[in-house]
């Protein structure tokens, strides 16, 4: 239930493309023209786009928050998410590790063109922002009846 | 004053050897330590309280815990962060901990943990008599 949206490398061929694309990264060479909307990996918070035949689905990797500082908007087919994590900073303790991401956040995420911004559906639970969309109704796949 | 604690070095090396999958997440924390005990805050987005698996085993603490979101059949993945669904890291722990009395709670996927010090090991004010 859970492989298709964070099993990356669905087969093989899939490996390989990444595998090459992390080696250009690392060589610095360009590989090709990338998204103009596309942020350098390890931007915080964590996101995860998936998408069917009937919408889209975003989760956003955010533990911690105030769902009153969450601020979600849609223009379009572009879905901004901004808020802020609050730092944790216990009175007179010394920190050892503070690797926990804090501060303002803001994301910008491109979403299928198809989809119907009205239709969000937004909800916060275990720490993970998941927001839906659903396609606009010409845009879902039908059935072809054949006429005899 | 002890600078380097245990519990703020790196999680131990077998940390994904074990995992069916390969590939775990490790998750981001926060260390803090006062007179009576150490705190630890970690990110566990995705993860409820049925999911999480908190373990001491002798000196070694482990975070575990599955990702569980509710996706609708037949999913594509457009874009991924997140590329695995569990997390787990691990901690050992010094001498002076009460491993008995360490207290957990999770709140939006935010784990705390609480470990006391032991009582003899607290620090005490010494006073100074005038001689």
């Amino acid at each position: 239930m859970f492989g298709s949206i964070t099993n990356w490398e669905g087969d093989l061929f899939d490996q390989f493309s990444r595998l090459q694309r992390d080696l250009d990264e690392f060589r610095g060479a360009s590989p090709g023209p990338a998204n103009i909307r596309a942020v350098a990996r390890g931007s915080q918070p964590a996101i995860n786009v998936g998408v069917t035949a009937e919408g889209a689905d975003v989760y956003v990797f955010a533990a911690g928050l105030d769902q009153e500082q969450i601020e979600l908007s849609v223009q379009q087919n572009l879905l901004t998410i901004s808020g802020e994590c609050p730092a944790i900073q216990p009175e007179g303790a010394n920190a050892y590790l503070q690797e926990r991401f804090s501060g303002k956040f803001r994301r910008v995420i491109a979403l299928p063109e198809d989809i119907n911004p009205d239709s969000a559906n937004a909800k916060y639970r275990d720490g993970v922002l998941h927001v839906s969309f659903a396609r606009k109704e010409e845009a879902k796949p039908r059935q072809i009846r054949i006429n005899q | 004053m002890n600078s380097e604690k245990d519990v703020a070095t790196h999680a131990t090396q077998s940390e994904s050897a074990d995992h069916a999958s390969g590939f775990v997440l490790r998750p981001a924390v926060d260390i803090f330590e006062n007179g009576e005990s150490i705190r630890l805050f970690a990110d566990l987005p995705g993860v409820s309280e049925e999911s999480l698996n908190l373990e001491v085993d002798d000196r070694t603490l482990t975070i575990q815990g599955d990702i569980a979101l509710e996706m609708p059949e037949g999913m594509r993945s457009l874009h991924a962060d997140v590329r695995s669904r569990c997390y787990r890291r691990a901690f050992t722990l010094s001498n002076e901990l009460d491993t008995a009395r360490i207290e957990a709670s999770l709140k939006d996927g935010l784990l705390t943990v609480t470990l006391p010090k032991r009582e003899e090991v607290r620090p005490r004010k010494i006073e100074i008599t005038a001689g």
